[in-house]
This record gives C-alpha cells, sequence and structure tokens, in this order.
C-alpha cells in the first residue's frame, strides 16, 4: 500500500492540510508541517508559491506573496519535503501548486526530483486532463500520484477523462470558485460525492471554503476527506513564525471533528 | 482556412495548440465552459445571420472599413520606402480593440450570458468593451490593475461614464497581468451568467483564434485596399504587439502571400538588458493564463513583471500563435525602447498630422528603423491600431511638460 493509500484506510475519514511552502519563510515551514502532524492530519499538502496563483482568494494569493517576498525557491520547496520524509517516513506529502514553476526546468526534471524528496503526489491546478502530456506521464512513471480536481462544472461526460491518469485521491472542490470562498450546501456535496465514488474507487476529499471542525464533521460523514486551507494559513498570516502552536491547535480540533464524525452518530 | 498543407493559415490544431503553444491550461472549473465556448463558437463562425450582423455593426457602429492612407511626409523625412498605414485609430472608441469585443459580445448573447468581465491595461480593452456592453445592455465590470488606473485616468472615466465597474487590482506590480488573475478568478466563481471578454489574442483556445479572426478584419481591408490602390500587395507589413491582436489581425490574411514580410514589435522599455516587456525577445516558453507561449519568467518559472511606456504593451507574455510564427520563421520580431516609441510618437504627430497611441508609436519605432534602408518603390504597412488621446498626460510627463 502507497503512503496515500494506507491514509485513507484507517477506518475513518482523513483531514488533509494545505499550507503555502515558504510562508512566511522557508524557515519556518517544518515546524508548521510538523504542528500539522501533531495535530492529527492524515495528508499534508505543501503549496508551491507562484507568483500568479489564479485560482486562490486573498489568503493564499498572500501567502504564496509572503512566501516569494522570503526568498523561497523551487530548491527550497524541495528541501522542504526531502526533511519532512526524514522526520515523518508515513506520513503523505502532496504538491499543490500552478504549472509554469513545475514544468519550467522540464516535466521529467520536476518528476524525479518529488521521487527524490519523498513527495507521494502533485496536484497541478491548471494542467487538465486535456493537457495531461505536459506533466502526467513523468508523474506516473516516476511512481508519483497524480491528484486530479474535480469541480461542480464536471459533468458526466467529462469526469472519465478526468478520472483517467489519476490516483491517491480525488479533490473535489466543491465550489465553483477560489478557494477561501463560502462552503457549498451540504446536500450538493454529498451528492456530488456520491456520483463521484459511483464512478471510480480512488478515495474522494472535499474542499475549498472548509474552515471550521463545526464544517469538516458533516462533511467527513459523506466523504473520504476534508482539505482545509485558508483557514491554516490565515494562522500563520496572523502568527507568522510563532504560527506552529495555533495551527497544531486548530488541525486538533479539526482532525478530532473529522475522525469522530462517523462515530457521533453511532 | 486554406487547404494547403503548407499554409501558415491553418493552426491552431483541433486541440488548440499553434505548433508547440497555445493549449487549453485552464483549471478544471473552467474547461467544462471552454469546450462549451469553443462548440459555440464554431457553430456562430459557421452561420451566415452571425457574420452579417458582426459586418453590420463593424461598418455602422464601428466605423468599418478604416482608410488606408500613404503617409507623404513620413515617407519623405525617412526616405526610403513608401510608408502606409492602416487606420484603425479612427475607429469608435479610439483602437483596434472594438473589433474583437463586437465578436465576442455578440457570441455571449448567443450563448445567453447575461454578465461581461473583462481585463484592461491600458484601459483600450476595457473602454471597448464597457462601450459593447453599453450597446447591448449587458452589465460590465472591468479588472484593471491599480497602477494603470492611475495612469490610464481617461480611459477610468470614459468606462465609468459608459456604466461599467471598474474594480482596480492591487495584487502583484497591480498591471495587466494581475488585472488578467483577477478577471479569471471572477469567471471562476460566476461560470453559470459571465462570459469574459479577454483583450488580446492569448488565452486558452479558443480565445487566441477567435480573437484572431474577429482582428482579421484589418488585414482582409488592408490586403484589398492595397490591391486596389496600387495593384500590388506590401512588401512588409509592421505591427506592435502586447498580447498580438492587432498584429496577428493584420498579419494573418497575409501569412501565405510569401512576398510579404512581417514585422512585430515588442516593447523593450528601458532596454532589453534592463526592465522591458518583450516577451519573445527576453523570455522563454512556459504556461501561464490558460496558454503555453513565451514567458518573462525566472530560473523557477515565477512571473517577472512587464515594463514599457505603454501601458497596452506591458505584459509579460505574448499570444501563442506569434510564438509558433516566431520559431517557424514566417515573422519577424524586433523591439522598439521607451524613448524610440516616443520619439516616432512625435515625428507621426509632426510629419502627418496624426497623434497616435504608444503601443503603434514603437511600430512607427521600428518603420523608423527599415525605412531607409528598404528602395523608395517598396511599400510598408504599418498598423496605425490606436490614437494617442489616452497617452497625452503620460507623454507629456515623459517630455517635462506640466499639464
Ligand atoms: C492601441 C493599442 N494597441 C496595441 C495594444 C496591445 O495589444 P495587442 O498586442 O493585443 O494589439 C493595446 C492594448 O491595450 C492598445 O490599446
Amino acid at each position: 500500500m502507497t503512503r496515500l493509500q494506507s491514509a485513507f484506510a484507517k477506518g475513518q475519514p482523513a483531514l488533509v492540510c494545505f499550507v503555502t511552502g515558504g510562508d512566511p519563510t522557508p524557515d519556518a515551514t517544518p515546524a508548521i508541517l510538523d504542528a500539522l502532524v501533531e495535530g492529527g492530519a492524515d495528508v499534508i499538502e505543501l503549496g508551491m508559491p507562484f507568483t500568479d496563483p489564479m485560482a486562490d482568494g486573498p489568503a493564499i494569493q498572500a501567502a504564496n506573496l509572503r512566501a516569494l517576498a522570503a526568498g523561497t525557491t523551487t530548491a527550497d520547496i524541495f528541501r522542504i519535503a526531502a526533511s519532512f520524509r526524514t522526520r515523518h517516513p508515513d506520513v503523505p506529502l502532496v504538491l499543490m501548486g500552478y504549472a509554469n514553476p513545475m514544468v519550467t526546468r522540464g516535466a521529467q526534471w520536476f518528476a524525479d526530483e518529488c521521487a527524490k524528496a519523498g513527495i507521494d503526489g502533485v496536484i497541478c491546478v491548471d494542467i487538465p486532463p486535456e493537457e495531461d502530456a505536459e506533466l502526467g506521464p513523468f508523474l506516473r512513471d516516476a511512481g508519483i500520484s497524480l491528484i486530479r480536481l474535480a469541480t461542480p462544472t464536471t459533468d458526466a461526460a467529462r469526469l472519465p477523462a478526468v478520472l483517467e491518469g489519476s490516483s491517491g485521491f480525488l479533490y473535489y472542490v466543491s465550489v465553483a470558485g477560489i478557494t477561501g470562498m463560502q462552503q457549498a450546501g451540504l446536500a450538493s456535496i454529498e451528492a456530488a460525492v456520491a456520483t463521484l465514488k459511483a464512478a471510480s474507487d480512488i478515495p474522494v476529499a472535499v474542499g475549498f471554503g472548509v474552515r471550521t471542525p463545526e464544517q469538516a464533521g458533516p462533511i467527513a460523514k459523506v466523504a473520504d476527506g476534508v482539505v482545509v486551507g485558508s483557514a491554516l494559513i490565515d494562522l500563520v498570516a496572523s502568527h507568522g513564525t510563532d504560527a506552529a502552536g495555533p495551527v497544531r491547535e486548530l488541525t486538533r480540533a479539526l482532525s478530532q471533528a473529522v475522525h469522530e464524525s462517523r462515530k457521533a452518530d453511532a | 482556412m486554406s487547404t494547403n498543407p503548407n499554409s501558415f493559415r491553418n493552426q491552431p490544431d483541433e486541440r488548440g495548440h499553434f505548433g508547440a503553444y497555445g493549449g487549453r491550461y485552464v483549471a478544471e472549473t473552467l474547461m467544462p465552459l471552454i469546450l462549451e465556448l469553443e462548440r459555440e463558437y464554431r457553430a456562430a463562425k459557421a452561420d451566415p445571420a452571425f457574420q452579417a450582423e458582426f459586418d453590420d455593426l463593424l461598418e455602422h457602429y464601428v466605423g468599418r472599413p478604416s482608410p488606408l492612407y500613404f503617409a507623404p511626409r513620413l515617407t519623405e523625412e525617412l526616405g526610403g520606402a513608401q510608408v502606409w498605414f492602416k487606420r484603425d485609430e479612427l475607429n469608435h472608441t479610439g483602437a483596434h480593440k472594438i473589433n474583437n469585443c463586437i465578436g465576442q459580445i455578440l457570441l455571449a448573447m448567443r450563448m445567453g450570458k447575461t454578465r461581461i468581465i473583462a481585463e484592461t491595461g491600458a484601459g483600450q480593452h476595457g473602454v471597448a468593451t464597457a462601450t459593447v456592453c453599453a450597446r447591448f445592455g449587458l452589465p460590465c465590470v472591468v479588472y484593471m490593475g491599480a497602477t494603470d488606473v492611475a495612469r490610464q485616468a481617461p480611459n477610468v472615466f470614459r468606462m465609468k461614464l459608459l456604466g461599467a465597474e471598474v474594480v482596480p487590482v492591487t495584487a502583484g506590480a497591480a498591471t495587466l497581468k494581475d488585472a488578467m488573475n483577477e478577471a479569471l478568478r471572477d469567471w471562476v466563481a460566476n461560470v453559470h451568467d459571465t462570459f469574459y471578454i479577454i483583450g488580446t489574442a492569448a488565452g486558452p483556445h479558443p480565445y487566441p483564434e477567435l480573437v484572431r479572426d474577429f482582428q482579421s478584419v484589418i488585414g482582409r481591408e488592408a490586403r484589398e485596399q492595397m490591391l486596389s490602390r496600387t495593384g500590388r500587395l506590401p512588401d512588409l507589413l509592421v505591427a506592435a504587439i502586447g498580447g498580438g491582436s492587432n498584429a496577428i489581425g493584420l498579419f494573418h490574411p497575409f501569412l501565405d502571400d510569401a512576398n510579404v514580410k512581417m514585422l512585430g514589435v515588442e516593447a523593450a522599455g528601458h532596454g532589453l538588458d534592463k526592465e522591458h516587456a518583450a516577451s519573445l525577445a527576453g523570455g522563454r516558453p512556459g504556461i501561464l493564463h490558460g496558454n503555453k507561449t513565451y514567458l518573462l519568467q525566472d530560473d523557477d518559472g515565477q512571473i517577472l513583471e512587464g515594463h514599457s511606456i505603454s501601458a497596452g504593451l506591458d505584459y509579460p507574455g505574448i499570444g501563442p500563435e506569434h510564438a509558433w510564427l516566431k520559431e517557424s520563421g514566417r515573422v519577424e520580431y524586433t523591439s522598439a525602447t521607451d524613448r524610440e516609441a516616443l520619439d516616432a510618437f512625435q515625428l507621426l504627430c509632426r510629419t502627418e498630422g496624426i497623434i497616435p497611441a504608444l503601443e503603434p508609436s514603437h511600430a512607427i519605432a521600428a518603420v523608423q528603423q527599415v525605412a531607409p534602408t528598404m528602395d523608395k518603390d517598396q511599400i510598408i504597412l504599418a498598423n496605425l491600431c490606436g490614437r494617442g488621446d489616452k497617452d497625452i498626460f503620460s507623454v507629456a510627463e515623459h517630455l517635462g511638460v506640466k499639464l
């Protein structure tokens, strides 16, 4: 079993946590990642900063700019990933970002670096299945999961293309919009997850607009995982290099809500 | 489209690729929309009623055909090839941008969209979009970098008069690329009712193709006009390049005329070794705003800010068809600095009584360079794609004049 498969096979829903690498500084990121693990996160998404984060709302845009202003490079991101892997041999780590920094030295280079750093999966916001040749084959050859996004606009006709060649988990973006926006209604999430699960065996994690344990719990009841990003980033924004503590606390509350969501009813 | 397999006019392929460039690099949320846009565009293109309405609006609302003008005093001053201009600065709203906006708003209405968004740099595309929205009664939101809001105040006021909401974008360097990011964010969040009118021949497929097609009216008219006035085709076409829409609009109908040379002029800003906006000369291929093309970027693929005296040219990318035309060798590309553009701006004012926009002033600067090296019986046709009213404040400032 891969690390990602194990994370979704613990007999409870998984908490997936996103923070931007290098925010507020490259040196501060490892402690924040450790705090996520200590707080009970099952999967870590490490954002690769980009100058033009087109799919992100104000919170994650600002995180990208803070990271770049602190001088964060792609080499820093791989260093952060590799050191995480030595400290946490079993926790899956996924890189999330935009196409240009991933392909700029060649997709083969990127896939090799991911493999060397012990990265389990990659989410690329702006490479849809139609342009898979740009990156997908290189990642798959290197044994790295390409995690695709499905959205409320992904209709039945497109879904097979989205699923083709994706692995690890499927990231359901619950609102048509940017990160940090309002949460979608629970009924629409439940219906969408059911559709996705009927079409595929890979786990479905739901994200966009999930900020609190109160929101995360009910979603965890209907999905295999819940993704939280902007709320954690907001803590990094307000606490800077001291963010690890508050990040650990919020993660703990989130992980409890997610892990125990199905027990509450029983 | 040509049936000649060696034609330069057969791009893009069915996946929107111009050779290695172009494509559809967008978030999944937008993917179904651009597929729908492509289907609708194909249907519209095949629909004579759509074409007739487009032509009618271009004639009676925009004022086409625009004149083809021989510039006698400029020609004499430069002492070489004859210089002719395609006068798209005489269009309603003062630039070529309106050609594309007419086409896209007709497409938006055909698709039942009820809200229009756009990005703008110089404000010309924003004004043109606000204009067609007023004409057809659709609400309009224009995203504009805060830096550009400050340096293009007259156009901001024009957009507001026309009923558009102008949203200043403060992210990044607060110029055109940031405005485009913000427009894409709006679109993702309003997919059901919103049509995004992109202002240049860039972005995800099918935008580079449809913007080119709508702007090709420039080159089609110019080709006919030149043939009927002189009995021959020009030797050289020259156009300024921001994203590349006025240039591709002029060039495309001539691409298979082997004897017609073409020159695209990027903005060299303070100089190619300093801050500039010449993505072909100083950039390398990458992915941004939905397409693969030449971009100004650092080693990590972080996008660099373009700089040009002209707000319409300081975009760090270029339309993908130009990237392909450069690599195929069919079109040559050069650049002109802020200083050269300012000089050319003044030269045209003095010799022809035409105040050009700063964008085509870059094309005129290139004409200034090449005309003297050509024979007197040769013909240069340059695209005068915008008028300078919007620029008089910034030109005055650069010339040290207080208005
Ligand atoms: C008058 C004028 N010319 C040229 C441009 C550059 O755009 P493009 O290269 O798409 O023609 C602009 C953009 O704002 C413009 O206003």
